[in-house]
C-alpha cells in the first residue's frame, strides 16, 4: 500500500521540479514565437545557476542572486542574438556553441563555491490554508517561485493571445519578411525575445542551485535545458502546453528520490534515466502526426531574416 | 561607419581563412584573459600553447587526445554537410565502450588475437545502435534527432554508472566503480613505447581518409552534400532524405564507438564512471572548426586537443583553472561562426569626399 503522507510528498516536489523547467521553456517559447530557435539554454540555465548562486553567497540576499542571474542569462543571450540576429550565423550551430561556452563559463565562474551552500529558497506559508489537511501541502507550502512560474505562464498566454505585443512576436515567427513590410522591427524585435528568453533560462537556472538543491555543482541542470527545448516541442509552442509537460516531467524525475518508497525495486541509474526517455516517448507521440506540428510550428523558426 | 555589403560569390579564401582568423582571436582572448587571472600573458600563452609540442611526450599526449576528436569530428562532419545534426557522439561513445569493456571483460582469460577485433567491432555495432535510434525516429515520426540524440547521451551515462557500480565491477577492487583491468590482448598496441598514444589513432586518421574519400569521389557523398547545401534541388533530383539520415547516423554511430573502444583499451585500460572527458561534444566544434571537411577535422581536432593538453599544463605549472579549457572550446566556435560573416559578406568603407581634396591640394 502507499503510504498517503509519501504521495503528499511525491507530488509536492514534483512542483519543485517542474518549477525550473516551466520558466526556462517559458523563456525559449516566446523566443520561438518570433522565430529564433536558441539551442543554447542548457549553457544559459548553467550560467544563471553559478551567477544566482554566487550573488547570493556573497551578498545574502537572494533576490539579488535571482535578479543576477536574469542578467547574466540576459547577457549570454546577447552574445547569441549578437551572432544570429546581427551577424546572421546559423541558429543551431551558434546555440550549440552558446551551450558548449556556458558550460565551460559556469564550471570556471564556479570553481571557488563546490561545496558551499546557502539557505534554501523559503516556503510561503498562508495562514490557515498552509495547514489544511491534504490540501495545504498540496496547495499552499511553496516557495514563491512556484506560484511566480503559474502566473508566468498565465501572463505569457495573455500576452500572446490578446495583446498587440503578442500579435507582433507572432507575425514576425510567421512571416518576418511580411512584418518587416508593413513597419514592424523585425531585427529589434528578436533581440527583444531572445532577451527575454535569456533571462527566463538564468532565472530557471538559479532555481536548481537556489532552492531544488541549495548548491552549486558543475554541470548541475543535467540536460534540463535540452529537456526545456523539447517541452517547447510537446507543448506545440502553447503556454498551458508547457505547464502540463513540465509537471508530467517534473513527476517523472522525482521518481528516482521517491521510487524505493513506492515500491519500485529498480536500480537507482535506471529511474535517473527516466526523465530522458520520457522526452523521448512524448516527442515521438507529438510528432508522429505532423499536421499537429505543422501547424503551430511557427513558420519562420531557425530561419533568419535580413532587411534588404 | 563602415558597412556591409554581400559578396557577389561566397570568398574561397574567407573560407580557408577564418578558422585560422577564429583560433588567432581566441588565442588572444586567452592571452586577455591569462592577465586578468593575474598572470604574465607571454608566460602563460607559452605554457598552455607552446609548452605541449616541446616533449616527445606532450606531442604524444597531443595525438592520443586527437584521436577520439578525429574519429568523432568526423563522423559528425558527414553528417552536418547533409545538415543531420547528430549531437549526442558522446552517448554513442560511451556505449561504444560499454560494448567493447563487455567483450574485453567477457574473454578476460583469452590470450588471442582476435579479442581487439571484436572488442573494435562491437564497440562500433555498440555507437551505430545508439545512433540507430535518433535515425529511426527521425525518419519514422520525425522527431528532431538533435534532441533524441542529446537524451540518449544522458541515458547512456547512467547505463554505464549502473554497470561499473553493478555487474562490470572488479569483485577484488575494495568497492571502487570500476571493473578490473582489461586483459594484455584487450589493450590497444602503443605506437612508441614510452608515450601513451596507442593504434586507435592509425584508426582515426585511417577514418579521416576513407571520410575524404567518401565525400570527393563517390555518389553517396555528393547527395549528401547537395542534400546540405540546397535541399530544394535535392528533392527535385530524387535524392532520398531518410537515407542521408540513416547513412550520416551510422557512420558517425560506428567512429564514436570506436572512439570509445580506444578510450576503454587505450589510456584507461578498464571500464570507469566516466569514459569520456567530453569529447562526444568538443567533436561539434573540431567538426565546424575543420570546414567539416575530413583532413580540416583532423588539424581542428589536433588543436582542440591543444586546448585540453594545454589547461592541464596551465593548471598545474599556473594554478590556473583547468575549466578555462571549456571556456576558449566554446569561443573558438563563437569566433569561427562569426568569422564566417565574410565568407557572404565584405567590409565597405563608407565614402569620404577625399579625393576632390587631394585634388585641390595639387
Amino acid at each position: 500500500m502507499i503510504d498517503t503522507a509519501l504521495l503528499i510528498a511525491f507530488l509536492a516536489s514534483t512542483a519543485g521540479a517542474a518549477t525550473p523547467l516551466v520558466v526556462a521553456s517559458m523563456g525559449e517559447l516566446v523566443t520561438e514565437r518570433s522565430g529564433v530557435l536558441n539551442l543554447g539554454m542548457e549553457g544559459m540555465m548553467l550560467v544563471g545557476a553559478v551567477t544566482g548562486f554566487g550573488v547570493t553567497l556573497a551578498t545574502g540576499q537572494m533576490w539579488l542572486g535571482l535578479l543576477a542571474a536574469m542578467a547574466a542569462g540576459m547577457a549570454m543571450s546577447l552574445i547569441f542574438g549578437f551572432l544570429v540576429l546581427t551577424l546572421q550565423t546559423n541558429q543551431v550551430a551558434t546555440g550549440l556553441a552558446l551551450t558548449l561556452f556556458g558550460i565551460g563559463v559556469s564550471a570556471f565562474m564556479g570553481r571557488g563555491f563546490v561545496g558551499q551552500t546557502v539557505e534554501r529558497m523559503p516556503q510561503l506559508t498562508f495562514p490557515l490554508l498552509s495547514e489544511m489537511p491534504f490540501v495545504g501541502p498540496l496547495l499552499f507550502r511553496f516557495d514563491g517561485m512556484v506560484y511566480a512560474s503559474v502566473a508566468l505562464v498565465v501572463l505569457i498566454g495573455w500576452m500572446l493571445a490578446r495583446t498587440r505585443l503578442g500579435l507582433v512576436i507572432r507575425a514576425v515567427g510567421e512571416s518576418p519578411h511580411s512584418a518587416h513590410a508593413i513597419g514592424f522591427p523585425v531585427i529589434a524585435l528578436r533581440y527583444g525575445t531572445v532577451l527575454f528568453g535569456g533571462a527566463m533560462a538564468g532565472l530557471g537556472g538559479a532555481y536548481l542551485s537556489l532552492a531544488l538543491t541549495p548548491m552549486w555543482v558543475e554541470g548541475m541542470t543535467a540536460g534540463r535545458g535540452w529537456i526545456a527545448l523539447a517541452q517547447v516541442v510537446f507543448a506545440t509552442w502553447k503556454p498551458r502546453g508547457v505547464l502540463v509537460g513540465a509537471y508530467l516531467f517534473g513527476g517523472v524525475t522525482v521518481l528516482q528520490f521517491h521510487g524505493q518508497g513506492l515500491g519500485l525495486a529498480i536500480p537507482s541509474e535506471f529511474l535517473s534515466m527516466l526523465p530522458y526517455l520520457a522526452t523521448i516517448v512524448v516527442l515521438v507521440i507529438i510528432c508522429r502526426n505532423p499536421q499537429t506540428i505543422l501547424l503551430n510550428k511557427p513558420m519562420s523558426l531557425g530561419q533568419n531574416f535580413k532587411a534588404d | 561607419m563602415s558597412r556591409l555589403e554581400k559578396r557577389p560569390e561566397p570568398s574561397r579564401r574567407m573560407m580557408l581563412a577564418s578558422p585560422l582568423i577564429a583560433a588567432a582571436a581566441m588565442l588572444l582572448t586567452g592571452s586577455v584573459l591569462f592577465f586578468f587571472l593575474g598572470q604574465e600573458p607571454l608566460r602563460a600563452f607559452h605554457v598552455y600553447f607552446i609548452k605541449p609540442w616541446t616533449t616527445l611526450y606532450g606531442v604524444g599526449e597531443l595525438l592520443l587526445k586527437a584521436t577520439p576528436l578525429i574519429l568523432c569530428g568526423v563522423g559528425l562532419a558527414i553528417g552536418f554537410r547533409a545538415s543531420v545534426a547528430n549531437i549526442g557522439a558522446d552517448g554513442q561513445l560511451t556505449i561504444g565502450a560499454i560494448a567493447a569493456g563487455a567483450v574485453a571483460l567477457y574473454f578476460d582469460q583469452v590470450e588471442a588475437w582476435w579479442v581487439l577485433p571484436l572488442m573494435l567491432a562491437a564497440g562500433a555495432l555498440g555507437g551505430m545502435l545508439w545512433a540507430a535510434i535518433p535515425a529511426l525516429l527521425r525518419t519514422r515520426f520525425n522527431t528532431s534527432e538533435i534532441l533524441v540524440s542529446l537524451m540518449l547521451v544522458y541515458v547512456a551515462y547512467h547505463l554505464l554508472s549502473y554497470l561499473v557500480h553493478g555487474p562490470m565491477r572488479d569483485p577484488d577492487g575494495f568497492n571502487f566503480p570500476q571493473s578490473k583491468m582489461f586483459s594484455e590482448s584487450a589493450t590497444l598496441p602503443l605506437l612508441v613505447e614510452g608515450l601513451r598514444v596507442n593504434a586507435a589513432f592509425i584508426l582515426s586518421l585511417l577514418a579521416a581518409a576513407a571520410a575524404w574519400f567518401f565525400c570527393k569521389h563517390t555518389f553517396a557523398g555528393y547527395r549528401m552534400q547537395v542534400s546540405g547545401m540546397a535541399p530544394a534541388a535535392a528533392l527535385y533530383a530524387g535524392f532520398s532524405e531518410p537515407r542521408n539520415v540513416w547513412l550520416a547516423f551510422m557512420v558517425s554511430g560506428a567512429l564514436a564507438g570506436v572512439a570509445g573502444v580506444g578510450e576503454v583499451a587505450g589510456p584507461l585500460g578498464q571500464m570507469q564512471p566516466s569514459v569520456s572527458a567530453g569529447y562526444g561534444f568538443a567533436a561539434i566544434i573540431v567538426a565546424y572548426v575543420g570546414r567539416l571537411h575530413p583532413l580540416g577535422v583532423v588539424l581542428s581536432a589536433l588543436l582542440m586537443s591543444l586546448l585540453y593538453i594545454g589547461g592541464e599544463t596551465a593548471q598545474i605549472e599556473l594554478q590556473v583553472p583547468s575549466a578555462i579549457t571549456g571556456m576558449f572550446q566554446g569561443l573558438l566556435l563563437f569566433y569561427l561562426l562569426a568569422a564566417d560573416l565574410f565568407i557572404h559578406y565584405r567590409f565597405k568603407p563608407r565614402k569620404r569626399h577625399l579625393p576632390a581634396v587631394v585634388g585641390e591640394a595639387a
